[in-house]
């Protein structure tokens, strides 16, 4: 096949320039629409980048595992609602049938993520810890088990994306500047604000997030004044994996065929890269982070002429963020913050 | 390191005994080989050599001999097994700078090794409308421009903490997949074809740099190897070596020993790249044929499980585990499907139970110690392992 391609390719220089566009008529266009699909994408790699902060904040490490416990609840969702006989055209249902099927998918997913989470830290990372290894060593550790995830779902369920599920017809609710915003949209935002309002209120009142931001500000002061730190970072874990799981419906509802064994690998980067931004450590600069990558990856995607773009330039602007403000946009770290 | 200028740094006898004692004691409890590294430098210098030399004339036969047993055939093709195996080996000694050496974790190497291949697919091959130059000529350009590259990416990240530097690697990797998938310039699964290779007939008029045939390209790359390794050795044993172990070690008491660590460690993140340039032309040479589906991250773990496999901050740990990673998959062809899932999970297993790898670097760092103790003391031999002392004082040696 390639022999045949290959007499017509030679010696055509590539001169026209449709792979990278400056269009900015198609972005005052669409501007709402991808100001508003954007914010939902926002939404969950914010509720993903909520995983990587905590812990980060907890143990000072990258847990690049995040991204399988996001794609573990991905998966979760996908057996459970394919159980329940939801396939590529919206089941006919009603409201409340659906609201329940959907819950149970949740539920499912939070638990599958929750334990995902929970045994990346018993396998991977607590041994390190109790012998003590160097930062290098938890970083090594953390992409491999990451991939060994990875590479188990691939030799379970192989290379293909899983068949598509549609969990209900988006709705149309408002008409913001002519621009439809769907059900869908509204759904997944404010769930997912609702759910990281919840956590945010939940480090900064509850006495277990008091141990929280105690252990992410001293370890061994707060062991000395009884912080059990093992529990504590099983308990971070826990809700890292808890928001994944919940990340990952909403994935799956946008992106109905985007189960897929590596599909958590770049959105996880992304997510990591809207912790940074909001400033890693700081529950709210996560929401803030996610929802600037989300908005900012969707305006370069349309100004730019292609969907890969979107990669690209969320990763330009985490580099970008480094050189200018390292600390992120809203700073403090997760010990700081205040009661 | 200027600690070893100190005269207080040398214990007395009593005191280096008792740490030798103990050293060793803890040494043959930890090792897999005990006592392997003792025994090796207590040989003199000339046996070294002479047994060096075997090693590298049995490493040139080796596509000659076609040892069975060891021999992937009748899955792969030996030859090509070796070809690609070197490349491979190559890589893990560049990567080796990088993490080994300044232990920074670099995630994103297969990108350098992309932009290498392209470098040599973009002016040889006849596909592609720019200028085309000799083969040989792109080997030092790759380096160049992933060397640029490096630059590029590490001044701004290697200010920060080494995770930023990890994640933003990650990132950088997968960019240029994808880059090389729309800038339509690098031709994303179509591809190069024919990439030029080293000129020269043989006798009888073949071109003798095939790509069916591997034996060509595993010499080149073996000298290749052998030249980087002689490189990378005086490196390690000079003032940049000494910087890079000091921050690895611990990046904050090197900068305040005067160590300007992020001159040094955009020095060891640029050596890296470029050798992972070169390391990039030459597979894209031996192949022929380059195009986007070769450069995932997936890949990039797999550089870095070799690096940690056959030992981090170890040049032959490193040609070790280049080779084994490339050469499991091809001889045991009944899981070279599951080549990530059992790279990920041993770089989990190593890093806990034996974060040292097959061929720890304590014992080279332990064997220039040694040797500058004996140079201080005027004496030469009898007080194993001691040296330890003198380049760094007893906490965290087993990094």
């Amino acid at each position: 096949m390639i022999s045949e391609v290959i007499p017509t390719l030679l010696h055509s220089v590539p001169v026209d320039d449709t792979w990278i566009t400056f269009d900015v008529n198609s972005f005052t266009q669409n501007f709402w629409s991808s100001t508003f699909d954007g914010l939902t994408f926002g939404a969950i790699y914010a509720l993903v980048a909520l995983g990587y902060t905590l812990v980060y904040g907890v143990l000072n490490l990258i847990n690049f595992a995040h991204s399988e416990v996001f794609i573990t609840g991905c998966y979760g969702v996908f057996f459970t609602l394919s159980a329940l006989n939801f396939g590529p055209s919206a089941p006919r249902l009603a409201f409340w049938a659906i609201v329940g099927n959907l819950v149970l998918a949740l539920i499912v997913a939070i638990i599958a993520s929750a334990l995902m989470a929970v045994i990346v830290e018993r396998v991977a990372y607590k041994p390190l810890r109790q012998r003590k290894a160097p930062r290098l060593a938890f970083l090594i550790t953390a992409i491999g088990v990451s991939f060994a995830i990875q590479y188990t779902i691939y030799w379970w369920r192989g290379p293909s994306p899983e068949a598509a599920l549609t969990m209900f017809r988006p709705l149309p609710i408002f008409d913001v500047f002519g621009t439809i915003i769907d059900s869908q949209q509204v759904v997944i935002v404010v769930a997912a604000i609702i759910l990281m309002i919840a956590t945010d209120q939940f480090i900064r009142r509850s006495k277990t997030g008091r141990g929280i931001r105690a252990v992410a500000q001293d370890p061994d002061t707060a062991t000395l004044m009884g912080v059990n730190k093992e529990r504590i970072i099983v308990t971070t874990f826990i809700i890292g994996g808890i928001l994944a799981g919940a990340a990952a419906l909403f994935y799956v509802m946008k992106i109905p065929s985007g189960v897929q064994y590596n599909g958590g690998f770049i959105l996880g980067v992304k997510a990591f890269a809207a912790a940074v931004l909001g400033g890693i450590g700081n529950v709210r600069g996560a929401l803030l982070g996610g929802l600037l990558i989300g908005l900012i990856g969707n305006y370069g995607q349309v100004l730019l002429g292609s969907s890969q773009w979107t990669d690209v330039v969320a990763f330009v602007v985490l580099v970008l963020v480094l050189i200018v403000r390292p600390e992120g946009v809203l700073g403090s770290s997760l010990g700081k913050s205040k009661a | 390191m200027s600690t070893t200028d100190g005269p207080t740094l040398i214990p007395d006898d009593s005191s280096a005994q008792e740490i030798a004692d103990r050293e060793a004691k803890m040494r043959r409890r930890k090792g897999w080989f005990p006592g392997l590294s003792d025994k090796w430098n207590a040989l003199p210098r000339q046996t070294q050599w002479l047994f060096l030399i075997i090693v590298v004339v049995i490493a040139y036969l080796l596509p000659i001999l076609n040892p069975p047993l060891i021999t992937t055939e009748p899955g792969n093709n030996w030859q090509i097994a070796l070809a690609q195996m070197s490349v491979y080996a190559l890589i893990a000694v560049g990567l080796n700078v990088v993490v080994g050496y300044a232990g920074l974790l670099d995630l994103g190497y297969v990108a350098f090794f992309a932009l290498g291949s392209y470098t040599a697919a973009m002016f040889t091959s006849p596909d592609s409308p720019y200028v085309h130059i000799p083969y040989l000529w792109t080997l030092p350009l790759a380096m160049a421009v992933a060397m640029f590259f490096g630059v590029v990416l590490g001044v701004p990240t290697l200010r920060l903490r080494g995770d930023y530097l990890a994640i933003v690697t990650l990132g950088f990797g997968e960019i240029v997949r994808i880059l090389a998938t729309i800038i339509p310039a690098m031709k994303g699964q179509v591809g190069f074809q024919n990439v030029g290779h080293p000129p020269g007939t043989d006798s009888a008029g073949q071109t003798i740099f095939q790509n069916s045939n591997g034996t060509p390209w595993y010499w080149l790359t073996l000298t290749i190897i052998i030249v980087v390794l002689l490189a990378a050795g005086n490196l390690e044993r000079s003032r940049v070596g000494r910087a890079w172990i000091a921050i690895r070690e611990d990046e904050d008491a090197a900068e305040i020993m005067g160590v300007p660590t992020f001159k040094y460690k955009v020095w060891a993140f640029a050596i890296g790249a470029s050798v992972g340039g070169l390391s990039g032309a030459l597979f894209a040479g031996q192949v022929g044929f380059v195009n986007n589906q070769k450069f995932d991250i997936a890949t990039s773990i797999l550089f870095v499980a070799a690096v940690v496999m056959g030992g981090t901050g170890n040049k032959v740990g490193a040609i070790l585990g280049g080779a084994l990673v490339a050469y499991i998959p091809l001889r045991f062809t009944a899981i070279a499907e599951f080549k990530y899932l059992i790279f990920g999970a041993a770089l989990v297993i190593i890093m806990i139970f034996r974060p040292g790898g097959l061929l720890p670097a304590r014992q080279s760092l332990l064997a220039y110690g040694r040797l500058a103790y004996n140079k201080l003391r005027g004496t030469n031999g009898d007080i194993p392992a001691s040296g330890k002392v003198v380049l760094q004082s007893g906490k965290g040696a087993d990094k």
